[in-house]
């Protein structure tokens, strides 16, 4: 393998996989308040795509790209308050049913509102065709634009969580709910934000990617198992070991497009998935000691 | 004795639908209703596995199709060519291959239909015991996401493998002749008795499966959804018991996807589709999970509407919404609810998964 | 030789030794009973012998048979059966389909022979439903036998329960406060039972809260501080060891 194809390799590994990286901590946000796996977390993705292309003709790209966030991050509470929020104590097959039956809807709705055309947002800077040269290797500049956002998201996120009043409320949320409602935190309200936030995240997620990968209204489900994946390579909540399990999935996934014919892309992360599941349900970096005190 | 009386009205109403159609020139929609009864067949078997069993599963699509395809390809791929190959020969002398033609009039040396269709239900055997295995030792949300995982794999499979037709599937799938005289084809003038045969099997499945609820097996699945730590203490052996309904479930789904290739002469990707795992989920839920009855009814009339175009365009989109309202109004299923004053109603709560 | 010896057994959980260094041994045909106050590693000691819980180190020895380490199922295959001081009812099923689970290990009905109800599984489960009648008339609640178990009353819950434990045909009976939450008329009612149960020839051994209880019927008892023992001894004697009265009624 030649240097260039190497670097090359590298880079899309590293953009697919910060992508999977966003949606994971997407997916522990939103378990860490409420021990929920939302299945329509890819649905945040590929809304965020479609309704910055859709707002595009009107608007200025960072205005389109803003609104389609603010807009998701609407859909997201409007999800979590009608469907989610009034149930007392659901068993954990009644989450995954109610949550999977919302990624086939907006799913759907998504197929009614844009139809199943393929879209993409212009390139940020340049277009296709413009490459800038690292090591001799080309490389999109919309590649580096893709891998810095979602550093800044992570970076953001972490102080977030550290810094910030509402950060704290929700660690402590996911650290011991029972405890953050005898202290005053008003959890339901948390669990509501913590929708809010991971439609967020999603969104930007799927604006920034959207003129490499293209938006499409079935782009959710596929990415929902990849971050679920990464998620769970990374340790079910845990959202700092979900950026180096995205990287990784990344790169293998790129790297693996030498050995494994592209028919099966997809099922790469799947047997992964698989093979994670069976050896390590905790995740490669989770301890098992803390996965034993959560509900699967 | 006493399960025939209990299975004779489903009896009656079969005959009496097949009567009304014929009285009213509607035969037309005994072709679904056949298809109805396929796709029920696989609900049922679902059925125990979820709302007895306790486990979820998002890949029992993938059975379906792994039982589908494998009939299909065994009886369309010609092995003319190699006639001459001593095992062939061999294989075809015993009666395992049967000549036939193409349409050009070519001549064709296939599997029979019935070796093929008990290869097909060992593969989903020995596949659903090789994934089951790891996979129940998981729990809820891994659980999904490892079934949903399989179903994926193998839609993958079958969409990128030239033996199974690619995106294109495989069609021209014979006839099955169960019997001389008996025969799951969808040919025209066969769509009466194929309505009988499809709802046969669904009876007879459903016999089965009621008799196993109803035992020593059922009541030890029972107790595992009821309290897994009692059942265990009871000397039952929860992990056999998982693993061995989820094989269960999974003949139920290769039958059924066994004998609707063969009906529709053919089988598609789209069968093995995340989608319609799901759909099949939602089918058992709308019906009460632990309510053969209610995952029968509910499996035959929305596969039937579903099957007629009454959804339209919003197909998926019509059971998304049914999961979704069952879960968060009915958690018991649409035929458990009570319409009765909201201080009356007890607390209703589906068990964990 | 005793039936049952616990040799030795640790259980930690995370830096809480729940039980530290248990070792003690239940005779064929007694009540055994294990008293402690709250905290002291009663339900966990429990755990550990009928295999719920892995122990930390120590052994469970069952007729000479070390046990530790293997799982429920197994355990009450040798003739281990338990009571759960939450009690735990198979929820959607009838009293009387309760107590026929507790017959699982006296079958052996299959998946196939189950489905095609074959002769042989329809005598297997004449019997189950016989030997169960049997088991709810023994404890008076017969009446009840096709009302859903979770909606009976508690009393008749613990009954249902103490059926169930007996239609294994257990060698020894773990009984995880029988008594929890039931009135002092229905607190003696249990103790003749379990006296009824011994007399059956099934050996007892019971973790208990009411020391009226444990002092009336016990043959011998073991007393548990914070996870470790503190005494074993006849009742009259433990109702006199002055370590036990400081457990239980504090420094003077």
């Amino acid at each position: 393998m030649t240097t260039e194809l190497f670097i090359q390799y590298c880079f899309a590994g590293l953009t697919y996989g910060s992508i999977y990286a966003i949606v994971a901590i997407g997916f522990n946000i939103i378990y860490n308040t409420t021990g929920i796996i939302n299945f329509a977390q890819g649905e945040f993705v590929m809304l965020g795509g479609m309704i910055s292309i859709s707002l595009l003709p009107f608007m200025p790209m960072p205005l389109a790209i803003a609104s389609a966030v603010v807009l998701t991050m609407v859909i997201g509470a409007l999800i979590e308050i009608v469907f989610i929020r009034w149930l007392k104590d659901p068993s954990v097959l009644r989450m995954i049913i109610i949550t999977i039956g919302i990624s086939i809807l907006t799913r759907e709705a998504a197929s009614h509102v844009w139809g199943e055309n393929i879209r993409a947002l212009p390139y940020f800077i340049g277009n296709e065709i413009t490459a800038i040269s690292i090591l001799g290797a080309r490389i999109s500049p919309q590649v580096l634009v893709v891998i810095g956002v979602c550093g800044l998201m992570v970076a953001t996120l972490g102080v977030f969580f550290k810094t910030t009043s509402v950060g704290r409320q929700m660690r402590a949320c996911s650290a011991n709910r029972t405890a953050a409602v005898l202290c005053g935190i008003n959890t339901r309200n948390m669990v509501t934000f913590s929708f809010i936030l991971s439609a967020g995240i999603g969104a930007l997620a799927g604006c920034i990617m959207s003129p490499i990968t293209y938006s499409q209204y079935d782009i959710g489900t596929g990415l929902a198992i990849k971050g679920f994946t990464v998620a769970i390579i990374g340790g079910l909540g845990n959202a700092g070991s979900a950026v180096i399990a995205g990287l990784l999935l990344g790169l293998i996934e790129a790297f693996s497009v030498s050995v494994v014919p592209l028919a099966f892309q997809d099922a790469i992360a799947i047997a992964i998935l698989l093979i994670i599941l069976f050896v390590r349900p905790h995740g490669l970096f989770g301890s098992s000691e803390a996965a034993g005190l959560k509900e699967f | 004795m006493k399960r025939l009386l209990t299975i004779a009205p489903l009896l009656a109403a079969v005959i009496a639908i097949h009567l009304l159609c014929a009285a009213t020139g509607t035969l037309y929609y005994l072709t679904q209703m056949t298809m109805s009864a396929y796709y029920a067949l696989l609900i049922i078997g679902l059925c125990v596995l979820m709302g007895y069993a306790g486990q979820i599963s998002l890949g029992h699509g993938g059975f379906f199709a792994i039982g589908g395809y494998l009939s299909a390809a065994l009886t369309t791929h010609n092995l003319e060519h190699l006639q001459d190959n001593s095992v062939i020969s061999a294989l075809h002398s015993f009666g395992v291959l049967q000549s036939g033609q193409d349409l050009y009039g070519g001549t064709l040396l296939v599997v029979n239909p019935w070796f093929a269709c008990i290869l097909a239900i060992l593969a989903a055997v020995v596949i659903a015991y090789l994934i089951g295995i790891p996979v129940l030792k998981l729990k809820g949300h891994y659980l999904a996401m490892a079934t949903l995982g399989f179903g994926i794999i193998i839609y993958r499979v079958v969409l990128a493998s030239e033996y199974f037709g690619e995106a294109d599937g495989i069609s021209e799938v014979p006839a099955f002749v169960l019997l001389p005289g008996l025969v799951v084809s969808g040919d025209f003038a066969g769509r009466v008795q194929n309505y009988y045969i499809a709802w046969g099997l669904l009876i007879i499945g459903l016999i089965l499966l009621l008799n196993l609820i109803d035992s020593r097996v059922g009541r030890a699945l029972r107790a595992i959804h009821g309290s897994s730590e009692a059942a265990d203490a009871m000397g039952v052996n929860t992990a056999r018991f998982k693993l061995q309904t989820f094989v269960l479930s999974a003949v139920f789904a290769a039958i059924a996807g066994i004998f609707l290739t063969h009906y529709n002469g053919g089988i598609g990707p789209s069968e093995a589709g995340v989608m319609k795992s799901v759909r099949y989920v939602a089918l058992v839920a709308v019906g009460g999970m632990a309510h053969l009855w209610g995952a029968l009814t509910m499996g035959v009339l929305l596969n039937f509407l579903s099957l007629r175009g009454a959804f339209g365009a919003y197909d998926d989109a019509v059971f998304g919404l049914i999961l979704i309202l069952v879960m968060l109004y009915a958690p018991n299923g649409i035929l458990s609810v009570r319409w009765r004053p909201r201080w009356a109603r007890k607390k209703t709560a589906v068990e964990e998964g | 030789m005793d039936l049952l010896q616990v040799d030795k057994l640790h259980k930690r959980f995370g830096g809480l030794q729940a039980v530290s260094d248990v070792s003690f041994g239940v005779r064929s045909g007694q009540i055994k009973a294990v008293i402690g106050p709250n905290g002291a590693g009663k339900t966990t000691l429990f755990n550990l012998i009928s295999g719920a819980l892995p122990s930390s180190s120590g052994r469970v020895l069952f007729k000479g048979q070390e046990i530790q380490g293997k799982k429920p199922h197994q355990v009450a295959q040798l003739g281990i059966a338990r009571t759960y001081q939450n009690i735990k009812m198979f929820s959607g099923m009838t009293a009387l389909e309760n107590v026929m689970v507790g017959r699982h290990l006296q079958s052996r009905s299959g998946f196939v022979s189950s489905m095609f109800n074959l002769p042989g599984t329809r005598g297997e489960e004449r019997l189950i439903r016989e030997k169960s009648m049997e088991l709810l008339g023994l404890l008076e609640i017969a009446d009840v036998a096709h009302v859903s178990a979770t909606s009976l009353a508690f009393g008749q819950q613990r009954a249902v329960e103490f059926a169930r434990a007996l239609a294994m045909e257990p060698e020894i009976l773990l009984l995880d406060e029988p008594a929890a939450g039931l009135n002092m008329y229905e607190t003696a009612e249990v103790g003749r039972l379990i006296s009824r149960i011994r007399d059956l020839g099934i050996t007892v051994l019971l973790v208990e809260h009411d020391m009226s209880l444990v002092m009336d019927i016990s043959d011998e008892i073991v007393v548990l501080s914070f996870g470790q023992k503190i005494a074993e001894n006849l009742p009259a004697a433990i109702q006199q060891d002055p370590e036990v009265i400081k457990i239980y009624l504090g420094e003077e």
